[in-house]
């Protein structure tokens, strides 16, 4: 038996008919169709699917979608700035070669910005202890760890919105 | 003559030298688009999360195809009954292996795998059904209801096991004694050289069952449009042409009725190098129902169907004279091939062709058999038959060293070749910075100052290697040249590059892009690239053993050749200068002598095209071919040319680790790395691939093994039991791209793809040898073992 639910994804608010065992990562990539979220094992092991539910990173691949009505859900296609600017953090990425295969990378840049939220200033351990739970088989992570430093500078000197 | 001095900007001849016969890379104003650290081309999309995945795709009408697994790692197949899930509303149609039995395989002469399992299923998780249905809900339910019945065979799990009960079970009917295929080389006289070496050792040496690990599960879209009988395959591959292939001979359809198409790739390292049974399964299910048909795998079965690293056991002898020169190698090499062919005869003899380099051998004899066992197949894994044998021949090194008191560097110093090269197989090395990679990554460690004197628990080891670069395929059915480009320039699309080769996240789309630029005078931002297709890209044999890189860069420099030609002759009549006398560079066109004389280069463009239209540029590749011979006796070895290239690239690592002696954990500290890839096209690019190639085997050297059951069921197949390296275990990383010019590179180019996850075992190993005193050789290195190894030790 379908549900109708609302959720907000990226300040839009959706109506999508799901059932209850619907995980939120299949209603963003098939109902909404924001397929910029990835699925890499399905079990929350990855870290490809993370979103940001409330501002806190969460695996939407083990997260049912009715449990998240009425927050605040921001995935990586949120994340572009006004007049299509990428985000310090996006752009970080991209100058530092933080980016290869690039499907861990919707999931790494939403932890990347998670941390800075709440930390603006990490250290390098706080970087790799925060995104210890995004696998990347490519880069060997020195430059993702790169690009997060770059980001938090620009972050702290420009601020974002 | 310094440096300095030079002030030439003139083309290079093909030869890689410019008309003054100086050296390119002497000259630091020759490359302006090559040799820059640019961002890649496909770099915004991917962060903005809006790169197609194949998995992301939807088309109209489109359905899921779903694969029914085998619950027995070896068993004969004696009925399948799906009739129950045919009548599931939303199931459109049930696929089995018999319907399309055709053979395929990546080497044409072993093929010996079918899309779903007919008559037999020869490893846990091998499809032996599939169903097409209007959601992924109903193709799954409809899996449940497909009931088959097996009759249980035993099950072969060893390699050696394999061999001795082959009287008794065989895995295939054709392979007598369960083996895949085995073969013997000699060069030179093994025997006598041993006699009279002062320093001979022997050992034993067993490596892991690791897998790729890519992020992205293979997926495949097919489309066949019943009224033109086209097939249209959108699939997440490196190997557009393999599949291209494969797909004709399953599908009994033309080549020219197929296009394949790669969207964005999330990773392959060689484990989407073959095509893969979801590509078949779309493609057979897409025909049958009329309809476009996504399969896309869970984890889990990427973990069954992929092919990982082949289990090598290996027993190695090696002898040095009195003065620490290699004088014999003897590898004996049984390989666990697991269940079908795959790569299997290529990988198995690249593994006798890597005993040849870094180090001068003038006596070699290796014997290897590839043994088929009841296990998921084994294939290409980055730095494919190289790592095994690397490992084992590097520690024995460090070994030997000990034996003879002197440093490991030293003893490899001594041995090293240098350009110019023949090895005693007949490979030869046109050009070899190996030295210097060693020196850099030495001194730059300070390895000789804190070897043997580092506090108990604490280590350092080193390691050398090389890989292919650009390779043949010597397997392939003919010799055609393995990539061909077509270059279109107008005024209306600019300049695009079509080739076909597959951009799987190495970042070969934008190192071509800045290829073309650097011959055109233009720049990198400029070209339009369409890869990865079929139908729209010119032929290329794929992403595999490191070859992209020189192979489309000799293509791209062949196609500018017309290119460049035209526009100066329509240039050199509009400035009244000869042809042969205009540079092209940084947009511009001009005279080499007269620099008043210039005009814009869309200029010429447009006035040449008003006349003529369109500029196409068509350029090719073929690398040499080269007998494998026992250059002694000019005798013809079966297997030796595999592995021969057109040039070869080097590199050396240290690592520094910390053993916990209370938990036997290993903490790799610091990697310090010098690599020799020829000119980096994209520095930044390069050092991405060394440093995820460096943390790649750290993870296959401490974590990564694939555990079965005595059933041969897999333990461990999902991320959450399989462990690969998170950013907590990535060590400090110091990558150097020592120079290096090889002037018989297109812009003096190597390979770095696979040349960098070479070392890294070896000298994880030989540095816990230097921190705890204990050699292994098993991998992975677990905590476990070190505990008991420590233990033993304390007796």
């Amino acid at each position: 038996m379908k549900k109708l639910i609302e959720l907000n994804i990226n300040d839009r608010i959706y109506e999508v008919a799901v059932d209850a065992r619907d995980l939120l990562i299949d209603v963003i990539r098939k109902k909404v169709g924001l397929t910029g979220t990835k699925k890499g094992c399905g079990d929350g092991d990855c870290g490809a699917c993370t979103v940001l539910i409330d501002g806190k990173p969460e695996l939407s691949c083990i997260k049912l979608a009715i449990a998240s009505q009425g927050k605040k859900i921001t995935t990586i296609e949120g994340l572009v700035q006004e007049g299509g600017k990428l985000h310090p953090i996006q752009q970080a990425y991209v100058d530092h070669g933080a980016v290869q295969c690039g499907f861990c990378t919707p999931g790494m840049i939403l932890s990347s910005k998670a941390l800075l939220d709440r930390n603006p200033q990490p250290t390098e351990y706080d970087i790799k202890h925060e995104l210890s739970g995004n696998i990347c088989r490519c880069t060997g992570y020195k430059r993702i760890i790169e690009a997060v430093e770059a980001a938090a500078k620009v972050w702290s000197k420009e601020g974002v919105q | 003559m310094e440096k300095n001095d030079l002030k030439s900007k003139w083309n290079l001849t093909p030869e890689g030298w410019n008309l003054e016969g100086v050296p390119a890379y002497q000259d630091e104003k020759r490359y302006t688009q090559v040799g820059r650290s640019v961002p890649r081309v496909d770099g915004p999309i991917k962060v903005k999360g809006e790169a197609i995945y194949t998995g992301d795709m939807t088309l109209p009408g489109m359905v899921y195809g779903k694969i029914k697994r085998s619950t027995y790692a070896h068993a004969i197949i004696k009925k399948i009954d799906f009739s129950k899930a045919l009548e599931l509303p939303g199931v459109l149609a049930v696929l089995t292996g018999d319907e399309a039995p055709n053979k395929w395989g990546i080497v044409p002469q072993s093929a010996n795998e079918t899309a779903l399992a007919v008559g037999k299923v020869r490893f846990y998780g091998e499809g032996v059904a599939a169903v097409a249905a209007l959601d992924e809900e109903t193709a799954e339910a409809a899996l449940e209801l497909i009931e088959v019945e097996y009759e249980p065979l035993p099950v072969l799990l060893d390699p050696f096991e394999s061999m001795k009960r082959s009287n008794e079970v065989l895995i295939h009917e054709d392979n007598k004694g369960n083996i895949m295929a085995a073969g013997d080389q000699v060069y030179g006289d093994v025997d006598k050289a041993f006699a009279e070496c002062e320093y001979v050792l022997e050992r034993e040496f067993h490596t892991n069952y690791p897998q790729h690990g890519f992020l992205e599960p293979h997926s495949a879209l097919a489309s066949y449009d019943t009224q033109s009988g086209q097939l249209h395959l959108w699939a997440s591959s490196q190997v557009p042409h393999y599949l291209h292939r494969q797909m004709s001979i399953v599908l009994e359809i033309p080549m020219n009725k197929i296009r394949v198409t790669l969207p964005a790739i999330g990773g392959g390292f060689g484990g989407k190098g073959e095509a893969a049974s979801s590509e078949f399964v779309a493609c057979l299910l897409s025909r049958k129902v009329g309809r476009p048909v996504l399969v896309t795998f869970d984890r889990q079965e990427v973990f069954y169907t992929n092919k990982g690293r082949h289990p090598c056991h290996m027993k190695v002898k090696m002898g040095l004279d009195k003065d620490g020169f290699i004088q014999a190698v003897d590898f004996d090499n049984t390989l666990d091939k697991g269940a079908y062919s795959g790569w299997g005869v290529v990988v198995m003899f690249y593994t006798g062709s890597m005993i040849h380099l870094p180090y001068k051998v003038p006596n070699v004899r290796f014997r290897a058999r590839n043994v088929f066992t009841n296990k998921p197949s084994t294939g290409a894994m980055r730095g494919l038959g190289g790592v095994q044998p690397r490992w084992a021949l590097e520690c024995m090194m460090d070994e030997m060293a000990e034996m003879m008191g002197i440093s490991p560097y030293e003893l490899k110093m001594k041995n090293a070749i240098e350009s110019g090269h023949t090895c005693i197989n007949n490979m030869f090395v046109p050009h070899s910075e190996f030295k210097k990679c060693l020196t850099t990554a030495v001194e730059k460690s300070g390895f000789l100052e804190k070897q043997g004197k580092l506090p108990f628990g604490k280590g350092i080891g080193m390691a050398g290697a090389y890989y292919i670069s650009g390779t043949a395929y010597t397997l392939y059915q003919n010799y055609k040249p393995h990539t061909s480009v077509m270059i279109k320039v107008d005024t209306e699309g600019g300049v695009t590059l079509f080739c076909a080769a597959s951009d799987i996240g190495q970042g070969c789309n934008t190192i071509m892009c800045q290829m073309v630029a650097e011959e055109l005078g233009i720049y990198y931002e400029d070209v339009h690239i369409q890869s990865g297709d079929t139908e729209i890209g010119a032929f290329d044999l794929g992403s595999f053993a490191s070859r992209v890189t020189y192979a489309s860069g000799a293509a791209i420099k062949m196609a500018c050749v017309e290119i460049n030609q035209r526009l100066k002759e329509t240039a050199a009549g509009m400035l009244g200068v000869r042809a042969d006398q205009l540079i092209i560079k940084n947009h511009e066109i001009y005279s080499m002598y007269e620099s008043k004389k210039r005009m814009p280069w869309s200029k010429a463009v447009e006035t040449y095209t008003s006349i003529n239209g369109t500029i196409i540029g068509m350029g090719n590749f073929s690398p040499p071919r080269r007998k494998g011979i026992d250059i002694i006796t000019g005798n013809r070895v079966q297997g030796a040319n595999i592995g021969h290239s057109p040039t070869f690239g080097f590199s050396c690592q240290v690592h520094e680790v910390e053993v916990d002696v209370e938990t036997g954990r290993i903490y790799v500290r610091k990697v310090t790395e010098a690599g020799d890839c020829g000119t980096p096209v994209n520095p930044m690019s390069v050092d991405g691939q060394v440093e995820g190639s460096i943390l790649f085997n750290i993870g296959a050297c401490l974590y990564e093994d694939i555990k079965l059951d005595a059933n041969g069921k897999l333990l461990n197949p999902n991320f959450h039991d399989y462990k690969t390296p998170t950013a907590m275990e990535m060590p400090e990383m110091d990558t150097n791209i020592v120079e290096s010019y090889d002037h018989t590179a297109p812009f003096g180019v190597k390979e770095t793809g696979e040349g960098a996850v070479q070392p890294t075992f070896p000298a994880i190993t030989n540095a816990i040898y230097d921190a705890i005193g204990v050699r292994f050789y098993n991998l992975p290195i677990t905590p476990e073992m070190v505990l008991k190894a420590l233990k033993d030790k304390n007796k």
